[in-house]
């Protein structure tokens, strides 16, 4: 077992007067997919933003190979090794292929810039040929891999992305998540919130299921996958509306006669 | 049972996107019925279609026999279909009194000549929404803050004083927009008190959008389920729940 590349202690982040993570653990390996899924308001992409520092926890921890990184900024992140896809507005649409992966190796020196950039396209043979292309007349499948190209480019071992899947075909979906394993196999982590639970887990070495802001379930992806509490989770039926409170006493005439 | 709202192969695109591709399903009088399905599933455009705050671009949608579809929406609240919003619509800085006497109907002092020429019919009107707002505030929990500003209420008690505002409008059909999104857990229950307790008593018809599956499962007789667009099933919270299907759009599918 190798050391923890990423590991949160009970995070709490939100906005305004609303907690949204209230306390998650979570830890990422090396060479690790990690995947973090749960119903809509479960707090996934808030604890993501609360890691990357877009977003200022209100209490807890984030440690980054072993140094303590809470609320550091995100630019500074990026520097130590740790990059985020956002789920939209994650290319520069105006800008070719080319440009947008210097925009991202823009942190790097001056002299590795270029290398980075080739290193990263023989990843993604897909974007060579088309690299004088604004990334705007790109198909969303296609984007999305300009998005997670721009942010290899500097040199991350931890990659957080942000509903990958969101908004594309079933088949750019297939070239998205075969290009997260073959990411993986370079030695990055990855660690991303899904909101197609299924194929998130069917990837993930580790899973975790959220719900109203905490730790639900955790385990090996594929384990999470056949589990019915996961289901019932999502659907509903645990037998109160009340769940994230102490309260759980049940209203009368809850089963309405048909 | 009977229909009470019919909506028939509802479509409303918004450029190349259908947002709503084809829906049919029907809210039978007396129930509430929920409208479900995960994000993006065109639920809240077609409740905004209902509503009449969105033309479809085609379809029927038929309220207690007559074609409401492309009606404005204060047109359709009229007929009695009225919506409460996600974020609880409050006037902040008026009283929650004043915020329910607001929502009375076809006032007769809202025009001049009904001040002058009838002033007895004016404060009669007057008498009785002023009744009705205390009865309703009664029912929904929020008597003692009759004279507060709304501002100073919680969200949660937003949400039972939009309740209450709605009901003001004596409506047949209400649709419910996420009535326990931001609401303390503590409220969630008498929030589905009150809303159970409004449907046995006075009759009301009930659609209800909510992505808080185990309120829509313990409180509806019927559940409609939407993906991409479409209605996926319907039917009970039992049927809907041992649905794969179902299960597939919210969980997603492996390939």
């Amino acid at each position: 077992m190798s050391a923890p590349l990423l590991e949160v202690a009970s995070l709490e982040a939100g906005y305004d007067d609303a907690l949204i993570v209230r306390g998650v653990d979570l830890v990422a390996s090396a060479d690790q997919i990690v995947a973090i899924v749960g119903p809509n308001g479960a707090g996934k992409s808030t604890l993501l933003k609360a890691v990357y520092g877009m977003l200022r926890p209100r209490g807890g921890s984030v440690r980054f190979e072993g140094e303590d990184v809470t609320g550091e900024r995100s630019d500074k992140l990026t520097r130590r090794g740790m990059n985020f896809v956002p789920q939209v507005e994650n290319v520069f649409p105006t800008l070719t292929i080319a440009e947008n992966l210097h925009v991202g190796a823009l942190v790097l020196p001056r002299g590795e810039r270029q290398r980075e950039i080739d290193r990263v396209l023989d990843v993604f043979p897909l974007l060579v040929d088309r690299r004088r292309q604004r990334a705007g007349s790109l198909s969303g499948g296609e984007r999305k891999l300009v998005a997670l190209a721009r942010a290899l480019v500097t040199r991350p071992r931890l990659l957080l992305l942000d509903e990958p899947s969101a908004g594309l075909s079933p088949i750019a979906i297939d070239l998205v998540f075969d290009k997260l394993v073959e990411i993986r196999s370079l030695g990055i982590a990855i660690v991303m919130v899904e909101q197609n639970a299924r194929r998130a887990l069917a990837l993930a070495d580790t899973g975790y299921v959220l719900d109203t802001g905490k730790n639900a379930y955790t385990g090996p992806g594929r384990q999470l996958l056949d589990d019915p509490r996961v289901v019932e989770l999502y659907l509903g039926g645990s037998g109160t509306i009340a769940s994230s409170s102490n309260s759980t006493s049940t209203p009368s005439g809850m089963n309405p006669a048909t | 049972m009977s229909a009470l709202l019919e909506v028939e192969d509802v479509v409303r695109t918004f450029g190349a996107v259908r947002a709503v591709d084809g829906a049919t399903f029907a809210v039978e009088e007396h129930s509430i019925t929920g409208l479900i399905g995960p994000n993006g599933a065109g639920k809240s455009t077609l409740f905004a279609t209902i509503a009449g705050s969105l033309k479809p671009t085609s379809g029927r949608i038929v309220f207690a026999g007559t074609r409401i579809d492309g009606r404005p929406a204060h047109r359709v609240a009229r007929a009695g279909v009225v919506r409460t919003y996600q974020a609880a619509r409050v006037l902040t800085r008026m009283s929650v009194l004043e915020n329910l006497l607001l929502a009375t109907r076809a006032h007769p002092g809202e025009q001049l000549t009904g001040v002058l020429f009838r002033p007895r019919a004016a404060r009669a009107h007057e008498q009785r929404g002023l009744e009705r707002a205390q009865e309703l505030l009664a029912l929904v929990g929020l008597e003692s803050y009759i004279h507060e500003y709304a501002g100073t209420l919680s969200g949660g008690q937003r949400k039972l004083l939009d309740l209450a505002r709605v009901l003001m409008v004596e409506p047949t059909l209400v649709l419910l927009d996420e009535p326990m999104a931001g609401v303390a857990p503590t409220l969630r229950v008498q929030l589905l008190e009150h809303i159970l307790a409004v449907r046995r008593d006075r009759g009301l018809t009930f659609l209800i959008v909510e992505h808080d599956l185990d309120f829509v499962m313990q409180a509806a007789d019927r559940v409609v389920v939407m993906n991409q667009g479409r209605v996926l099933t319907a039917g009970t919270p039992d049927e809907v729940r041992a649905n794969d299907q179902v299960v597939d759009a919210y969980l997603g599918t492996t390939r």
